[in-house]
């Protein structure tokens, strides 16, 4: 794996996103999954909700360019599209940080090279309140240490360990560690039953 | 001690544990449709990769298809540029495709099991979330997304963790006028949306196991949407005798020999559980949602909520889905007025649902006012129901009987509802703007409490429909 993949830390500005179990078909509604490519989600991103809230985070300018997302609980809940995570990674988000996530956004978020740390209730609490304030302060969202860093504050942050190895060693790309078994892939099919007409 | 069922499936298709800690997986069937394949098609191209075993992906065309009518081209410029790829790269990738001139297309999550492509034992995998629908026979089936689809495409296997299992004890007899949908939502209801995370969810108990495999089906379709990735009921006499014959099953000898398989894969009484939840059937009544997730969700003689009463972490969504979906806490859910009825979804289109819902519409008429859809999961849904005349009873109440397709429930075709429209819907999820319409609303229940509501023109309780 290339160095370039490899998710140490992410480092950057950041972006509030309250309220809990917000689902992918917010992030991005199904009407723009008609397509063969990811391109263009970006403009997409959470089209309906900034439609209905002008002061929706994703309006505001203090925010753009802003890259790590600050969420609250079940974060991409709801369909499997990775057209969320790679509408929010488009949009400018290297990296999520909230108070939990739903399996398969987290799973697709990873895939992309996207680390979604988790911390406590009154740490996200705090960050969206201090981000609000001086949004153009740096995070500092360190998969290494499990922790994360805004101006003099640390926070202690989790990360399952298979997504914190496989974004330490740039492996979140996972087809080329799967190809290493081989014909061990083929033993394990010649075993199946339902393989082998029972 | 005893092993469950996830035990077994998993060591069986185990390849090895990865250097993350995770386990490599292999896949007995992948599933695949036009929405979140062609860029795992592309990525693959990139990659210089093939298709590892093309004979164990099967795909399908539903999410996009028109269901007023389906001829080729689509008028729909971008549904068809979408249909064109899929048919190209099953073509170029040798994989088999149930097209729209088959007579087995439809919504891949009814095809599957309906073909006998589905079975007890398998590891499952397809790029959408209600996949979890396959575990009603035996099978461990996950919702993946498009990265995981190269990845199954590239390798047939997955990098997974091994989830938790949860048990859901559904006891005793329902009543009449409850179906599985009630069931499921009031599983929700009470574990909540994001309960299941990190759990895969095991449907037992005396309910569970007097339920067909249809209302088996649509209890796992919705394990997704109580944060659960997997469900599953363990198989039985029920499963056999769903998939003797199908077209993809095992035949004479062979069946026979899979049974015996299939049986050995159940979970041992004794098996360790990380956690076990009862629910009492016979108490569950038809259930309604009042909000913008499957959670929120009342029995159909209930009021809607008070903010004030939500546990503190669901406070603020409750005030926020009462405001979205303008409701006051307090207000009897039935009596709500609706705009547009939809019987259809990988949840609730198959022929059980639409005879449930044919029987509330019999000799009855669509409320003025009310546009109101089947859709069928299927083509072979599809017939199966002209055959026995239901399309006709639909038709005669004033229901449009559509061609098979996601549909409404997604709004990525024709299929949506208008500005503030509130639709009483069979589907999956209640989501804002879920069904096309950025401010449309959405009423999530059984197949004939949707029939019921469209014959009142507002939220009733099926069983009063029913004497």
């Amino acid at each position: 794996m290339s160095g370039d993949s490899v998710r140490r830390q992410i480092v950057g500005r950041g972006i509030p996103l309250p309220g809990n179990d917000i689902d992918t078909d917010r992030i991005i509604p199904a009407r723009f999954l008609k397509s063969v490519t990811f391109e263009g989600l970006e403009q997409h991103v959470f089209v309906d909700d900034r439609l209905q809230a002008p002061d929706h985070p994703f309006n505001e300018d203090r925010y753009q360019g802003a890259s790590i997302l600050v969420v609250g609980l079940n974060f991409g809940c709801g369909s499997s599209r990775e057209h969320a995570p790679e509408a929010l990674k488009r949009w400018g988000i290297r990296g999520i940080v909230g108070g939990s996530f739903a399996e398969i956004f987290f799973g697709n978020s990873t895939a992309l090279g996207i680390p979604c740390l988790t911390v406590a209730p009154q740490d996200v609490e705090w960050l969206m309140g201090t981000v609000a304030h001086h949004p153009e302060r740096e995070i500092v969202l360190d998969v290494e240490a499990q922790r994360v860093r805004l101006g003099d504050r640390t926070i202690p942050a989790r990360l399952p360990d298979a997504a914190r190895k496989q974004l330490l060693t740039g492996t979140w790309n996972a087809t080329a560690v799967l190809l290493e078994a081989g014909e061990g892939i083929e033993r394990v099919a010649k075993d199946l039953p339902y393989l082998r007409g029972y | 001690m005893g092993e469950t069922l996830l035990d077994k499936v998993w060591r069986a298709h185990t390849v090895k544990m990865l250097p993350s800690g995770q386990t490599q997986l292999f896949i007995g069937l992948h599933l695949i449709h036009e929405v979140t394949s062609p860029q795992a098609f592309q990525m693959l191209r990139e990659a210089g990769l093939k298709v590892r075993l093309p004979e164990r992906t099967f795909a399908t065309i539903d999410h996009i298809v028109p269901t007023a009518s389906q001829m080729r081209p689509f008028g729909d410029l971008l549904a068809e540029e979408m249909t064109v790829h899929l048919v190209r790269n099953c073509q170029e990738f040798d994989i088999r495709l149930f097209d729209l001139n088959s007579g087995r297309q439809g919504i891949v999550h009814v095809i599957g099991p309906e073909l006998g492509l589905t079975q007890p034992g398998m590891t499952i995998a397809c790029g959408d979330s209600h996949t979890s629908t396959h575990g009603a026979l035996g099978a461990l089936a996950f919702g993946i997304g498009t990265s995981q689809v190269r990845d199954v495409l590239a390798t047939q296997c997955l990098a997974m963790a091994k989830p938790k299992l949860r048990q859901i004890r559904v006891e005793g007899c329902l009543a009449r006028g409850v179906y599985a949908k009630d069931v499921i939502l009031s599983i929700i209801q009470r574990l909540g949306v994001k309960g299941g995370v990190g759990y895969a969810y095991e449907y037992a108990g005396s309910a569970v196991e007097a339920m067909s495999m249809e209302e088996r089906l649509t209890i796992c379709n919705m394990s997704i949407e109580g944060g659960a990735r997997a469900g599953y009921v363990n198989p039985d006499a029920t499963t056999f005798d769903y998939l003797k014959g199908r077209s993809f099953a095992p035949q004479g000898g062979a069946f026979d020999r899979a049974v015996a398989w299939w049986r050995s894969m159940a979970t041992e009484p004794g098996a360790t559980l990380d956690d076990v939840v009862t629910l009492d059937g016979g108490s569950i009544q038809p259930v309604v949602t009042w909000g913008i997730n499957p959670g929120q969700s009342v029995g159909v003689g209930d009021r809607i909520p008070n903010p004030a009463e939500a546990p503190e972490t669901d406070r603020a969504a409750w005030t926020e889905a009462l405001t979205f979906m303008d409701f006051k806490p307090g207000q009897p859910i039935a009596g709500t007025r609706i705009d547009v009825a939809f019987i259809g979804s990988c949840t609730n289109a198959r022929l059980s649902d639409l005879r449930a819902a044919a029987q509330v519409a019999r000799g009855r008429k669509v409320a003025k006012g009310v546009r109101a859809l089947v859709v069928p999961g299927s083509q072979a849904v599809a017939a199966a129901a002209e055959a026995e005349g239901l399309h006709v009873i639909f038709q005669e109440a004033g229901f449009e009987w559509r061609k098979a397709g996601c549909s409404l429930c997604l709004g990525m075709n024709e299929d949506k509802l208008k500005g503030r429209e509130i639709c009483a819907s069979s589907s999956n999820r209640n989501f804002k703007g879920r069904q096309g319409s950025p401010m449309g609303r959405t009423l999530l229940m059984s197949p004939a409490m949707v029939a019921a509501a469209s014959i009142a023109g507002e939220v009733v309780d099926v069983r009063e429909l029913l004497r």
